[in-house]
């Protein structure tokens, strides 16, 4: 069958660094040579996009020679770390940035779907912002009338329509923005993590929307994601990219386990906590600094334990609550821990972490940590700083726990203990 | 399964030319276009106690400002029409120009959220911001007319001159040169923003070397050595120009006329290819 999309030797150049003074020189220089009909000079210099290194010149290479080809009707997933070159690859897919070398053709429409209710203005009402938002995505004034009553339905904003989108509630919002999504009709759709907000009802219907496109109409779609499950369950076939090149492509179960296998090793024994960690700006009165485990092998109903250092970078005299969320390596949550109150006295303090009979069953975990300000108790937590996969563990499969022996995956991630007895007549 | 049409529909490439409008393309993006347009009309004045009548008070107060300053207290003669005419007259034509400018002038900034994630034809931006300054423009316009009739009724012997006919291609000149500086300065300001705020207060200068508070002429009879700057400006030859069908005030010359329009269209196609060239590099160093 042919291709819906080929893209060859797709590569993306960015420069490093504050553009400044610099900058006009090297401006004046690539003119210099394209007048005179040379190659650009900068083009051939640039380092692979390897970002725990420092770079040593000032080209960097987002992406590099990404070949792939798309057949219709088919959902691939994209899925990398961060900084592997997905959200670059996406960009230029959807046309918003151009590629420094190589091409796609597209045989088809293409609409991209970066983030939801783009276009929205907050003094427009509902319905005047579905207009606007799919005028934004390529849709003609005509198509949204036609499907105006199915997007105002499917969002269930019905009431509010009329009112300006300033006084919707954020789930609202992004509800609107993706009734307005699922009613494109393009031939290829690109998407990203869009499906990261919203809560897990709204991330089931987008999931399932984008399966019936796909199935019922045949709809080619590219998605990009960090939830391997979703990748697993929705795609056919995978992408792997890695410092800005294809480093995998096959299908899509496969690619997820290279994936899985090569790139996510997050330490079980001790982690610094560093910039790789954080994922948004905190306050960081306190600082968490590593996570060391002081327990043994894990199987089920076993106790962890974990030694939390932390620093004082301020005169704080609130108490903190450190509280943790278990991960397992699809990226799925499955539960959370909160300590008590503390007070933290000391510039540097270790706090002592443990949990005790967690019933988790055998497999990899990771744990995204959290230092809060205030407690449980008031029901007011305020980040003071995160470390996301600070720290991993497995929990083994034991001989006291001979049930466990062969796990299978479909049981689940957690071990319910029970009783049966039979009841007999006495 | 989808099916495949064996055209392909486009390729993703370097962009290298230096111009390349897909003129199907942006008329198959007109209804954004069109929701630009009454989206910028409608929200500006929402939860404002006067709402458009701010489209009427600001030319008039300037009207009203310039008249005491340059035609009371500098005595600048405007012959037989009235002063507050005369200077709203030229106000409403700079409005139009000024704001296409500034308009234009930061539509990557302005826009830079939508710009991150979606695609459509990015000229629409300038043309939609071009359409809604023609709106207010209108409505100034129809202040003029209220002021004219109000003024003729009062005893005031005024009227159009016959080159009224010229009143659209003014317009296009004005909307040509604004839209092509506002291009040129939003391009460039992408990688220097120093240019950002130079737009500000020299919109604010230009004003008085573009003959908007004074006739062509005064300058020749006041400071006849510096008279040039205002002569080879072609802006100030559109101002006396405009005035000159409407107030039948001033003077008029086919060749400064040519001039002007041919002026403002290098303006604009230098803005278009500057601007092409800007948004495909955009979004890597916003």
């Amino acid at each position: 069958m042919k291709s819906i999309l080929i893209a060859e030797n797709i590569s993306k150049q960015y420069r490093l660094g504050v553009i400044g003074t610099g900058n006009i020189r090297h401006d004046l220089k690539r003119w210099w040579y394209l007048k005179r009909g040379k190659e650009d000079p900068f083009i051939k210099i640039g380092e692979k996009n390897r970002q725990d290194t420092k770079a040593s010149g000032d080209y960097v290479w987002a992406l590099k020679d990404i070949n792939f080809e798309v057949k219709p009707g088919e959902i691939l997933g994209i899925i990398g770390k961060n900084g592997a070159g997905k959200s670059t690859l996406l960009k230029i897919l959807s046309r918003i940035t151009a590629p420094t070398t190589g091409s796609i053709e597209v045989r088809g429409r293409i609409s991209s779907l970066l983030e939801v209710g783009t276009g929205f203005h907050r003094e427009l009402t509902g319905r005047e912002n579905i207009f606007m938002n799919g005028a934004v995505l390529g849709m003609t004034k005509r198509e949204i009338k036609t499907k105006l009553d199915e997007i105002i339905d499917f969002s269930g904003c019905e009431r509010y329509i009329d009112t300006p989108v300033k006084r919707y509630s954020s789930g609202m919002t992004v509800r609107l923005g993706f009734a307005v999504a699922a009613h494109l009709e393009p031939d290829i759709l690109v998407v990203d993590e869009v499906l990261a907000v919203g809560d897990a009802e709204f991330q089931k219907k987008a999931i399932g929307k984008m399966n019936t496109l796909s199935s019922d109409s045949g709809r080619t779609i590219l998605f990009v994601s960090h939830n391997m499950d979703a990748v697993k369950s929705l795609c056919q076939r995978g992408l792997v990219l890695h410092n800005g090149e294809v480093d995998f492509a096959g299908e899509a179960r496969e690619s997820v386990d290279h994936y899985l296998s090569n790139y996510r090793r997050i330490p079980q024994i001790q982690n610094k906590i560093n910039e790789s960690h954080r994922r948004h700006k905190n306050s960081r009165a306190l600082e968490l600094l590593s996570i060391s485990s002081s327990h043994n092998d894990l199987h089920t109903r076993s106790r962890m334990c974990f030694d939390v250092l932390i620093r004082k970078n301020k005169n704080i005299t609130f108490p903190v609550c450190l509280t943790g969320t278990i991960m397992n390596f699809s990226d799925m949550e499955i539960g959370s821990f909160f300590s008590e109150e503390i007070y933290v006295h000391q510039e540097e303090s270790t706090i002592n972490l443990t949990i005790a009979d967690h019933n988790l069953a055998p497999g990899s975990y990771y744990i995204n940590l959290t230092i809060s300000k205030g407690s449980l108790k008031n029901a007011h937590l305020s980040e003071v700083d995160h470390a996301f996969e600070a720290i991993s563990f497995e929990i083994e499969m034991k001989e006291r726990n001979e049930y466990f022996v062969n796990w299978k995956k479909n049981w689940g991630q957690i071990y319910f203990p029970s009783e049966v007895k039979l009841k007999t007549d006495i | 399964m989808g099916k495949v049409s064996n055209q392909v529909h486009y390729r993703i490439t370097p962009k290298r030319k230096l111009l390349d409008l897909n003129f199907p393309e942006i008329w198959k993006y007109r209804d954004l276009l069109f929701l630009f347009v009454r989206r910028d009309i409608i929200t500006v004045y929402k939860q404002t106690i006067l709402g458009p009548l701010w489209y009427l008070i600001q030319p008039l107060l300037t009207a009203l400002t310039f008249t005491l300053v340059f035609n009371n207290i500098a005595e600048i003669p405007t012959g037989k029409v009235p002063p507050f005419l005369f200077n709203l007259v030229g106000i409403t034509a700079w409005n139009y120009f000024s704001q296409c400018l500034t308009g234009t002038s930061n539509i990557f900034r302005a826009n830079a959220e939508i710009f991150g994630k979606v695609y459509f034809p990015r000229i629409i931006t300038p043309i939609a911001s071009v359409i809604t300054m023609l709106f207010k423009f209108g409505i100034q316009l129809g202040i003029v007319i209220v002021v004219y009739i109000f003024l003729l009724s009062g005893g005031f012997h005024i009227h159009p001159n016959l080159k009224l006919f010229l009143l659209p291609v003014y317009i296009l000149i004005m909307a040509l040169s604004g839209l092509g500086l506002g291009l040129i300065v939003s391009s460039v300001t992408i990688k220097y923003r120093d240019f950002g705020f130079l737009v500000g207060f020299a919109v604010s200068l230009l004003l008085y070397i573009s003959a908007v508070p004074y006739p062509l002429k005064e300058v020749e009879n006041k400071i006849p050595e510096y008279a040039w700057i205002v002569n080879y400006n072609p802006l100030a030859h559109v101002m006396e120009g405009f005035r000159y069908i409407i107030l039948n005030t001033g003077t008029f010359n086919w060749a400064w006329f040519v001039f002007s329009f041919v002026f403002s269209i290098i303006l604009f196609l230098t803005g278009l290819v500057l601007f092409n060239r800007s948004e495909k590099i955009f979004i890597d160093t916003v």
